[in-house]
């Protein structure tokens, strides 16, 4: 009985911290921008990107053959996307592709 | 008049517009400086013309932001004043960003309106016209003849004509790109021409470099003007940056046609690319169509750029 509820405990205290950090992010798209242009999180957590130009964008995996591809962002639209495993995730706007950015998993 | 490669103003440039030195007779009417642009013997010779056809571009069918709500009503009537031009256009050419998301609705709403013109057309795509499947469905629809890149050419009037497409397979942190089978395609296509011939190039972004910070330009473009240069007269007809300029190289003028739709800024004078925002009554000073004339003997093409507020 006691061993049985030390362990929902001791799955509790190292979950903890893991959840705080991969509260969802958020990356905006104004002017021609990604921002913040580098994002850390920790595995597992949900990004969201929302444009709010005037112009349509799209959020690319800039490696080959693609990794992930989001639809095109017309103004205010959103894309989330989970990202599970540790890693650097470089992307860019298949429309504009200057715009450059990258996300960091821990 | 001396062209400096940088960027002059846009004022500076609607000065050079009278220029007839060293290439192209370009002549911008309506809603612009046109005092004496245009002589009365540059305008017996144009109605006298070979060949006249159109540029338009940009229309982006979709767009309902600001300055302009409705980019469909504009297109339309810029084809309107197509339709109604005398001497008739042999045909248009659409140098890319037809609709302004590549959805199906918004290309049945320009493919509609071009054919109830009458007028012949050719079309490229813009970036906003690949954004699904690679461009398959724009190339099905509007150049189902193209090699499979999407590229094509044709002769009419004495002039050949290069439709390029720089806007697939876009790289990160690059401008737009030709592509190394598209090149070898196009040398070959100009291989066995005479130099006299008349060659005019259809690009979606500028095939020059124009402003690299904001991607406008082509990063292999300058192999494609490698084997224009032996040509006597190339007239480079792009759309992308929804304003007017002009550069001449040589025998090569570039000219970067009006949006049908909305203004950009110019290069750097503003935080970045998106539309420019301008009171309602300027709107349609800053949108237009171009009419391109050829006078056999007379190398340069002429290039008119009307605003639809003219």
């Amino acid at each position: 009985m006691r061993r049985s509820t030390s362990v929902p405990i001791l799955a509790i205290l190292l979950l903890a911290p893991v959840t705080a950090w991969a509260a969802d992010q958020t990356v905006t798209i104004d002017n021609f921008t990604f921002a913040p242009k580098e994002l850390t999180v920790a595995a597992g957590t949900k990004v969201t990107w929302i444009n709010r130009d005037d112009i349509p964008h799209t959020i690319v995996s800039s490696d080959g053959p693609r990794s992930f591809k989001s639809p095109p962002l017309d103004t205010d639209d959103k894309f989330s996307m989970t990202f599970d495993r540790p890693g650097i995730y470089h992307y860019f706007c298949s429309i504009h592709p200057m715009m450059t950015a990258t996300v960091t998993v821990r | 008049m001396s062209h400096k490669p940088e960027f002059p103003s846009r004022r500076r440039v609607l000065r050079c517009a009278a220029w007839t030195g060293a290439g192209v007779l370009w002549v911008v009417a309506g809603g612009m400086p046109r005092s004496a642009l245009i002589g009365s013997a540059a305008a017996a010779e144009m109605a006298a013309s070979e060949l006249t056809f159109v540029q338009i571009s940009d229309s982006h069918i979709g767009f309902n932001k600001p300055a302009n709500p409705d980019a469909t009503g504009t297109f339309k009537e810029l084809l309107g004043r197509i339709a109604a031009m005398n001497p008739r256009p042999a045909f248009m050419l659409h140098t890319g960003d037809v609709s302004h998301l590549s959805r199906d609705a918004e290309w049945d709403t320009a493919q509609q309106l071009i054919a109830e013109t009458g007028i012949e057309k050719h079309l490229i795509p813009g970036e906003h016209d690949m954004l699904v499947d690679n461009g398959r469905p724009f190339f099905a629809r509007f150049a189902p003849k193209a090699q499979s890149g999407g590229w094509y050419s044709f002769d009419q009037g004495g002039i050949h004509f290069v439709a390029l497409i720089n806007v697939a397979n876009l790289q990160p942190g690059g401008e737009g790109a030709l592509g190394a089978a598209q090149l070898e395609w196009l040398e070959d296509d100009l291989k066995n021409r005479s130099a006299s011939q008349p060659i005019v190039v259809t690009t979606h972004i500028p095939l020059w470099q124009v402003y690299p910070q904001w991607g406008w330009g082509t990063s292999d473009g300058a192999q494609a003007l490698a084997y224009l240069r032996r040509f006597g007269s190339v007239t480079v007809l792009n759309g992308h940056i929804h304003q007017l300029l002009q550069k001449v190289e040589g025998t090569v003028a570039f000219h970067t046609g009006l949006s049908t739709a909305f203004p950009q800024p110019a290069p750097g004078a503003a935080p970045s690319p998106g539309p420019m925002k301008v009171e309602p009554g300027r709107l349609r000073e800053l949108l237009g169509i171009s009419t391109v004339h050829y006078v056999k003997g007379r190398e340069p093409l002429a290039i008119v750029d009307q605003s639809l507020g003219a």
